[in-house]
């Protein structure tokens, strides 16, 4: 079952993408419940700077596959290569500094603490000074927490949250808390960036809205985007691949026309959200 | 005296007091399995449960049958009231306040007593005077006979009652998943009562049969019975009543021994030991069933 | 606006606050030796002082690190033995060997906190609360009974390690206090004490941000038991005797009302609660009865009524109130004042 011979994994790769090494390749990820194969076989690769899309029914297995390339969940079988390295055994902070930063379908906010300090936690990584320079204050604290303070507010105006740096995080409206989650992670330095349904609980306008700040979060930062997302005007405006996954399995992947006109995914998915579709 | 008997005479005593160790586990775990909390004032209902028998016997010159039923009544009542007054109002906070609040629980019932009592140890005069049993040159004590089969006996009904009762059915299923045990129409709070009730009651229990192998009554008599019979719990597994046993029996036979082996002053240290390592090594106890977060 | 409000620069704030406390400190040193403050209420502020050291200890473990240690005393014993012993076998004279003790009751206090922290905080909440009072007793088992099982005088168990030097004052209990209050602001302003705080909040987000708990929660934890190895060595050169029965389970309760009842998360709520629940039994003699039944009264009462403590997590700053004298015009400002906030 589990052999390491590259099979075809292959996801849709933009153009731009096709000379490099992908930044993600996956192999036979898999993980199994108490016996439930949660997510099998899944095999997918990401391009450099391609924004990709991972669909399908409820329950399908979606943010099992953000959990294990994470390692919240450890895998039973399978490899991952990010940037050509093998993940495995890696914690998640690990992995995180490899370059994997992820947002959650349920937002994990530092609620209590304030908006730019939640920035401030995902810069932890970018900008160190020693537990003796921040004790007795020493210059590299200073310089670090000027730089790190400027970074947030700048990283903030992304979405043009800046005034509200401020704020607990926990008192934020859920449209901006789902925001400030996007820019936290970005903070990290992703190379590529998972995001657990980053429309939900948004009206329409804010969505656009939303598809327009990823794709300019991709093409600012130059990073691969993979995103799980029911809304299909998001999944279908933005997404240049799109994996769809059923019962833990991948059912159909390509483009998105190769996807709308994929039989199986009318049958499993599509099908049973017909107004989405049209 | 030869080495057998001393070994033999230990497992004895160590099966006596473990048997009272797995009843009062059984108070923890049951609690546990339903709300998650570490009732701390487990161990404290224990302590009123023996005062009630001192107070019925030695001031009320009450016969020891009503004592007894007295004893565990009391500490049913008690049980009961300490989940509607101080927990109940916390359902859904976080847990570290249930905790602490426990933890208050248990303090004010002990310094309440010591107001109340003194701290000096009150005798508690014997429930009855049972011959002890000899098998071959195995002298065998009334009490631990009594307490052997009180203890076994008290954990089959608890049985059937988890596993045949409708209230059973609703113990479990409420510590299973609240939310939808209520919207299967199970009464949470009546559910969680009556856990409260039974939990107590085998406390009380196991004041009485405490009080008859110790016959003495001390405002901070509860907190290291309830201590060990949490490590207990733990052990077996907490939320799990065959683990409450078996954790009951494991520590107490684990004590006797380590006095047996003459290192009395360390039994507290081993107990406590024995709690780290389980926790390190396998911290859903011997019988637990792991647990996951939902990301 | 924003941009309109005028921030005093930090080594002013700094300054304010040094020469506030410095004042303190001449004018509490004066009033002793003036005789205005009498003999027992000198040493009812020490108390207070170390009971503020072990408050704020504690707060670092639960209030900004979210975890519910019941072992605090432990750590309290391991630096009040470490700094007893020293002082009593290293024929120093007592004014050199008790900064010695100091700084090893707590170094030695924080290498019980890696030893013991390691392997606990692998577990969470309940359990970790019970394998940490755990560890507190076999702390306290031991140093009762190891004499007799070595079979040379250490601790001498239960008759008491005696006749140490009564080297603690008001002048260097409230250092410390100054001390340790200031090293742990300046660590929770830091990115190690955010990290610290967004472990608290969400672990599988601060996972997530690249932060290593394992690392921050040990930090953490070792910080909490370092300060309370400072104030058990204080409390070795203040009693003159030491048992290890003053370091059971109750003591860590005790260290606990306070942290609760000053609101978790909040520096200033432990100063004044440790201040509040030493003062009134030691002042009120007839209260020091009931002291423990009003501590386990109020336990439950702010648990059920008010979770987040008198403070909450507010931290008071002086300079934060200049500040806003200086702005008086008014920008209502409704910033959350969060934990780990305060000055000095």
């Amino acid at each position: 079952m589990d052999k390491l011979v590259p099979l075809p994994s292959l996801g849709f790769i933009p153009e731009r993408d096709l000379g490099s090494t992908p930044i993600l390749d996956i192999h036979h990820l898999g993980v199994e419940f108490g016996g439930l194969h949660a997510v099998d076989d899944f095999n997918l690769i990401i391009g450099r700077t391609e924004i990709a899309g991972l669909i399908g029914p409820n329950g399908a297995g979606k943010t099992t596959v953000f959990n294990l390339l994470t390692n919240v969940y450890t895998p039973t079988r399978g490899v991952v290569l990010l940037d050509g390295v093998d993940i495995r055994g890696k914690s998640t902070a690990q992995l995180n500094r490899m370059g994997i930063a992820r947002t959650f379908q349920n937002i994990r906010l530092f609620k209590d603490l304030s908006v730019e300090d939640n920035v401030r936690i995902g810069l932890h990584n970018a900008f160190e000074y020693s537990l003796g320079s921040a004790l007795f204050r020493l210059p590299s604290y200073w310089k670090n927490e000027r730089l790190a303070h400027d970074t947030a507010l700048g990283l903030l105006s992304i979405f043009d949250m800046q005034s509200l740096a401020d704020k607990p995080a926990g008192s934020l409206p859920y449209g901006a808390q789902r925001r400030l989650e996007i820019v936290r992670a970005l903070a990290t330095k992703p190379k590529l960036l998972l995001l657990d349904e980053p429309a939900a609980g948004m009206n329409p306008s804010e969505t656009g809205e939303l598809m327009e700040n990823i794709r300019r979060i991709r093409d600012t930062f130059e990073i691969a985007i993979l995103l799980i997302e029911h809304d299909m005007n998001l999944v279908m405006g933005i997404c240049e691949g799109i994996a769809v996954l059923n019962y833990g399995r991948i059912i159909a992947k390509g483009t998105q026309e190769q996807i709308k006109s994929n039989p199986v995914v009318i049958e499993a998915y599509l099908g049973r959200r017909g107004e989405a579709k049209a | 005296m030869s080495v057998y008997t001393t070994i033999l005479r230990q497992i004895i005593n160590g099966l006596q007091s473990g048997s009272i160790y797995a009843l009062v586990a059984l108070g923890y775990s049951m609690v546990y399995g339903i709300i998650t909390l570490l009732n701390f004032a487990h161990g404290d209902i224990i302590m009123i449960g023996a005062y009630i028998a001192w107070l019925s016997m030695a001031k009320l010159s009450m016969h020891p049958a009503f004592a007894i039923l007295s004893a565990i009544l009391g500490c049913t009542l008690l049980g009961m009231l300490i989940e509607k007054a101080a927990y109940k109002p916390l359902r859904g906070s976080p847990r570290i306040s249930l905790l602490i609040t426990a933890i208050g629980v248990s303090f004010l019932l002990e310094n309440l007593s010591q107001m109340v009592f003194g701290a000096k140890a009150q005798v508690i005069p014997s429930f009855s005077n049972i011959p002890s049993i000899f098998l071959g040159t195995i002298e065998l004590s009334g009490t631990a006979v009594i307490t052997l089969i009180a203890a076994a006996v008290s954990m089959l009904l608890l049985t059937f009652l988890v596993q045949k009762t409708k209230m059973g059915k609703a113990m479990r299923a409420v510590s299973e998943d609240t939310d939808a045990a209520q919207l299967m129409g199970i009464n949470i709070n009546r559910t969680i009562s009556f856990t409260f009730a039974i939990g107590s009651a085998l406390a009380g229990i196991g004041a009485v049969l405490y009080c008859s192998a110790y016959p003495q009554a001390t405002p901070t008599m509860g907190s290291m019975l309830g201590l060990k019979a949490f490590v207990a719990a733990v052990l077996g597994g907490i939320g799990s009543i065959p683990g409450a046993m078996i954790g009951g029996f494991a520590i107490g036979l684990a004590e006797s021994l380590v006095s047996a082996i003459g290192l009395s002053v360390w039994r507290d240290g081993v107990v406590f030991a024995i709690l780290i390592i389980v926790l390190l090594v396998k911290p859903t106890g011997i019988l637990g069933r792991p647990m996951r977060e939902k990301v | 606006m924003k941009q309109a409000y005028k921030k005093i620069p930090m080594p002013v704030r700094y300054a304010i606050n040094t020469l506030l406390f410095a004042a303190f400190l001449i004018i509490g040193v004066s009033l002793i030796q003036s005789g205005a403050i009498s003999k027992y209420f000198t040493k009812v502020l020490m108390l207070i002082g170390i009971n503020i050291i072990l408050a704020v200890s504690l707060n670092i473990a639960t209030g900004y690190l979210g975890q519910l240690p019941l072992g605090h005393a432990g750590f309290m014993a391991v630096g009040a033995y470490t700094a007893a012993i020293f002082m009593t076998r290293s024929g120093l004279d007592p004014s050199v060997s008790f900064p010695i003790g100091l700084v090893l009751g707590a170094l030695s206090a924080g290498i019980f906190g890696i030893l013991i922290g390691i392997p606990a905080l692998r577990l969470k909440g309940d359990y970790l609360a019970i394998i940490t009072l755990g560890f507190g007793e076999i702390i306290r088992v031991v140093l009762l009974n190891i004499d007799s099982v070595l079979g040379f005088k250490l601790t001498y168990g239960a008759a008491s390690l005696k006749s140490i030097p009564k080297e603690t004052t008001f002048l260097n209990t409230f250092l410390c206090v100054g001390i340790a209050c200031l090293l742990i602001h300046t660590m929770m302003k830091s990115r190690h004490g955010r990290a610290v705080l967004s472990i608290r909040e969400n672990e599988i987000a601060a996972e997530s941000c690249g932060i290593n708990i394992t690392y921050y929660k040990v930090l953490g934890f070792t910080a909490s038991a370092v300060f309370a190895g400072l104030a058990g060595a204080l409390y070795a050169g203040y009693l003159g005797i030491l048992n290890p029965s003053s370091f059971g389970f109750m003591k860590s309760i005790e260290i606990l009302v306070m942290v609760v009842l000053g609101g978790m998360g909040s520096m200033v709520g432990s100063v004044l609660s440790a201040t509040v629940l030493t003062a009134i039994p030691e002042l009120l003699r007839a209260f020091s009865e009931y002291r423990m039944i009003v501590y386990s009264l109020l336990l439950i009462t702010v648990m059920i009524f008010k979770p987040s403590g008198l403070m909450g997590q507010y931290d008071f700053s002086l300079s934060r109130i200049l500040e806003k004298v200086f702005n008086r015009k008014p920008t209502r400002d409704t910033t959350n004042h969060k934990a780990g906030d305060k000055n000095g």
